[in-house]
């Protein structure tokens, strides 16, 4: 078995880089909106690992917190809580949502995927926005 | 005071010979009122205080009456009741009244107004502006359709020619507009106000007759005599609805429902009464009303007292003033008294037999008054029968006249005979004119009949309380009482024993008394009460309480018992309420099945009075993060946005696929606006869900459910949610509603609009809860 080196690691990245450049832009839109909406997603709810004891520090300036390193990401919800609940979970749920969609989008767009070679993008496009306004109907009445 | 009535009967005369117009036969309304020993006070008459009434309800501010109306109310008050002392209001006034009688915008009401202000004030209005309404008014009443409208103008010029004694104003066309006037009642004498208008309206009678009382007094020519009888047919249909209370006052009410003023029978009976007084006043011949009905009519203006409302208290005057003026027409078919008013004089006269039939109340003194108070002609009262209420056939006196004392000007009757002992009386007055000339002046009515309790002390004798064996009957303890003063026996028994009390009741005159209460009370320590019914076997009242046998009934509670007699009756001076003393009960032990005593009577003001408050703990509101920090990440929010575009322009998005045909690029965009107006519709909706939760509850209105139980804000604007919702949210299992009544008050918590846009923008973070969400 092969070492693994860095070099390897680096050859690895190089070729799903370039094989990356190959995919077709509107692909690549898709994926930057995915990602748009899954950062979203993480500055409302985060990954949030606060150590115990650290309420003290956090009422010290915002700087010596991101100094102490205690917490790795500080986002709105470990601020201030989840209340309104209702919308919290809208919030994320909204950008998950649209996430989750995008990739469908991206699955049937994507010319390689032959089980949606019969499917126009046009209507999947369509599929995608139709989709997109029922989950936003939804969430804006939960939104309260 | 004499003064004051001597003028207001004066003036009364002057206002009848006016009236009258030569004629001298008129109608009074006279009232006997006797109201005895001070139990009976039955419709007494306006006095004094009325007058000190009338001041405190009748106050101008600043000098002034908000309106010209309510200043005619109050002067005409101020004349009839003949206060003196009234406030100075004419200066201000006639300013008032000059400019609404110049003005050329005033309404005939208005002007109605103010000519009848100045009918009493006398200002110093110019002859020619009194020329320039009367072309107006006769311009409005030929113009007239409306009830209100012939009514106001065609009184304005009735005014006007009593203030002016223009002799040469006269309606152009009276006989027609009679006949419109008339054309607007009904079958049954009410009146429609308008002939669009299908409801008619007995208030609406009122004005039409003083409406064409004025037409006849302003027509040039005598007016047709039959249609003069027609409205007298008119009114004496409307007398056929006039309803009766069960002290016999007669009173007119609307029947309909949704008449939005003068609704009240006070203004309705008292609309009939002026219109009834003015049409009487023109019409020749008489009218045959019933005299217990004008009779009735003042009685129920008397039976109000003293009216707490500045417009009842007018409406009340002014229609006893009407009842009282004299007035032609109303000839009643037999002469008759009309009630009023009370006098009273107890004497105790010892009569010398013995001290108790002197102590007979003799309430025997009747005075005659008109109902506003003065002095009723010469007359004589006649008693004509007296009957006890228990034996209505026997009359214990009759025919009787009473002797009349001119120095209190009040009727008395002599002496009673021995026959009338204490009890409930029925006293039939009747009162006879000396002059035949005020048979027609005078309303004469039906009998009066009154109600009088004799009252006296009642002897009480051979009392006594004896504490008996049960097997032989022989007496074991035997104590005298004296129920009229202090008694404190104190007597021990078991239950093998009996308890009698006995006393006598006899009547001043000598004979049995049965009163209407006669109880024994007996009460244990621990307050559990027995009471027993006294009976009667001819003059001697006995009780005897058999120990054994009420063993049960007094729950075997062994102890001291209260022994109190209660003897009760309205004709009995001394009824008496007496704690004769105790008796110490031996009784046998309890039973294990036995009766248990009822738990103890809650104080029954307790049970009706305020619950206890009950208190709500709410929850404490949410931390909130401060705003600074909200924004901030509104901000960062921002930050992967523009990470997106920045990605866009790297990857080299064009949009050069984007169609150039016209009819691809009209849909194209046209694809794109819908997806825009969806989501400018959701971010309006969000923006103003409260219009959209507003607006689905007036839909749910039109349902059945959805207007049941609405819970608003404390400012009634916010629909905040329904009855059921907070129902279900406090018992979301069982059915049907038991909740009467629910005050729920919720408050709005501050909600900014910034507060929404941040949270627009960040689709999540940070929302102030919309008051509906509260409710779950």
């Amino acid at each position: 078995m092969a070492r693994s080196t860095s070099k390897d690691a680096q050859a690895l990245f190089h070729s799903l880089r370039s094989a990356y450049v190959a995919t077709p832009s509107s692909l690549k839109i898709i994926d930057i909106y995915v990602g748009f909406a899954v950062f979203t997603a993480i500055i409302q709810c985060g990954v949030v690992s606060v150590e115990r004891g650290c309420e003290k520090e956090l009422e010290i300036t915002v700087r010596e917190r991101e100094i102490s390193k205690k917490m790795r990401k500080v986002v709105y919800m470990a601020f201030v809580g989840s209340f309104p609940f209702n919308s919290f979970l809208s919030g994320v749920l909204s950008c998950v949502g649209t996430a989750v969609l995008a990739v469908c989008l991206r699955i049937q767009v994507n010319k390689e995927n032959k089980e949606f070679k019969d499917l126009p993008p046009e209507r999947a496009f369509a599929d995608f926005v139709l989709c997109n306004l029922v989950l936003h109907l939804v969430i804006m009445n939960f939104l309260g | 005071m004499l003064e004051d009535e001597d003028e207001v009967r004066r003036k009364k005369q002057r206002r009848g010979r006016i009236g009258m117009a030569g004629s001298l036969a008129g109608f009074l309304v006279l009232i006997l009122a006797i109201s005895i020993c001070e139990a009976a006070s039955i419709f007494q008459p306006i006095s004094d205080s009325h007058r000190s009434a009338a001041l405190d309800l009748f106050k101008p501010a600043d000098g002034s009456f908000a309106s010209l109306e309510e200043t005619y109310e109050a002067l005409r008050t101020f004349e009839i009741l003949g206060i003196n002392k009234k406030p100075d209001l004419s200066t201000a006034t006639c300013g008032t009244v000059s400019k609404a009688l110049g003005s050329s915008s005033s309404t005939p009401k208005d002007l109605f107004d103010a000519l009848r202000v100045n009918s009493i004030l006398k200002c110093n209005i110019n002859a020619e502006v009194f020329e320039g309404i009367i072309s107006r008014l006769q311009a409005a009443v030929s113009g007239a359709s409306s009830l209100l409208d012939f009514y106001y103008s065609i009184g304005s010029l009735g005014l006007i020619k009593d203030q002016t004694s223009k002799a040469d104003l006269h309606l152009s066309d009276a006989e027609g507009i009679f006949r419109s006037i008339k054309a607007l009642s009904q079958s049954d004498g009410r009146w429609r106000y308008s002939s669009n208008n299908p409801e008619s309206s007995t208030f609406a009678a009122g004005i039409a007759l003083e409406a064409l009382a004025r037409v006849v007094s302003l027509a040039s020519s005598e007016v047709d005599q039959s249609m003069i009888g027609t409205v007298k047919n008119d009114i004496l249909k409307l007398f056929d609805s006039i309803e009766k209370y069960d002290d016999g006052a007669f009173y007119f009410d609307e029947k309909v429902v949704n008449v939005p003023e003068h609704s009240g029978p006070l203004s309705t009976s008292s609309s009939v009464v002026r219109g009834l007084t003015a049409f009487t006043t023109v019409a020749t011949g008489s009218l045959n009303l019933p005299g217990d009905k004008i009779l009735g009519l003042a009685k129920f203006f008397l039976s109000i007292g003293i009216p707490g409302d500045a417009k009842d208290f007018f409406n009340q005057i002014d229609s006893l003033a009407c009842l009282e003026s004299n007035r032609q027409g109303f000839h009643s078919t037999d002469p008759v008294t009309s009630i009023y008013s009370g006098f009273i004089d107890e004497e105790r006269k010892l009569n010398g037999v013995s001290p108790y039939i002197g102590s007979v109340l003799i309430c025997r003194l009747v005075k005659v008054n008109t109902v506003l108070g003065s002095k009723a002609p010469p007359l004589t009262v006649k008693l004509v029968r007296a009957y006890s209420t228990s034996s209505k056939d026997t009359s214990i006196i009759e025919d009787k006249e009473l002797s009349f004392d001119p120095e209190r000007v009040v009727y008395f009757l002599d002496a009673l005979p021995d026959s009338v002992d204490v009890g409930s009386y029925i006293f039939v007055f009747k009162v006879v004119l000396h002059d035949s000339e005020h048979k027609d002046v005078f309303v004469t009515g039906t009998l009066t009949h009154v109600q009088i309790f004799m009252t006296g002390l009642v002897k009480i004798g051979n009392a006594e309380i004896v504490v008996l064996d049960n097997d032989l009957g022989s007496i074991e303890t035997q104590r005298k009482l004296d129920l009229a003063g202090e008694n404190a026996v104190s007597l021990s028994a078991n239950h093998l024993q009996k308890l009698r009390l006995s006393f006598q009741l006899t009547t001043p005159r000598g004979s049995a008394f049965k009163p209407h209460q006669a109880f024994l009370k007996l009460r244990h320590e621990t307050k559990v009460e027995h009471v027993f019914l006294v009976r009667n076997s001819g003059k001697k009242f006995e009780i005897t309480l058999d120990f054994l046998g009420l063993v049960e009934k007094l729950f075997y509670l062994s102890g001291k018992y209260d022994i109190q007699l209660t003897v009760g009756d309205a004709v009995m001076e001394n009824s008496l309420l007496s704690d004769i003393g105790y008796v110490e009960l031996d009784l046998p032990e309890a039973p294990e099945k036995a009766p248990r005593p009822p738990p103890q009577v809650v104080d029954p003001y307790s049970r009706y009075g305020p619950k206890a408050e009950i208190s709500h703990i709410f929850r404490a509101p949410e931390k909130r993060p401060p705003q600074e920090l909200s924004l901030t990440f509104s901000g960062l929010i921002l930050l992967p946005f523009i990470g997106f575009l920045i990605g866009l322009l790297r990857l080299g998005v064009n949009l050069k696929n984007f169609p150039t045909s016209s009819v691809p690029v009209a849909f194209a965009i046209l694809f794109h606006v819908g997806i825009a107006a969806v989501l400018l519709l959701y971010v309006l909706f969000w923006l103003k869900v409260r219009l959209f939760t507003r607006f689905f509850h007036f839909a749910n209105d039109y349902k059945s459910v959805g207007h049941f139980g609405s819970i608003h804000d404390i400012e009634d604007t916010e629909f905040l949610g329904s009855f059921l919702d907070v129902r279900w949210t406090q018992d979301p299992f069982t059915s049907g509603l038991s909740i009467i009544k629910v005050e729920i008050c919720l408050r709005m918590k501050e909600f900014p609009l910034q507060e929404r846009v941040v949270s627009i923008w960040t689709l999540c973070f940070k929302f102030c809860r919309t008051p509906f969400s509260k409710l779950y």
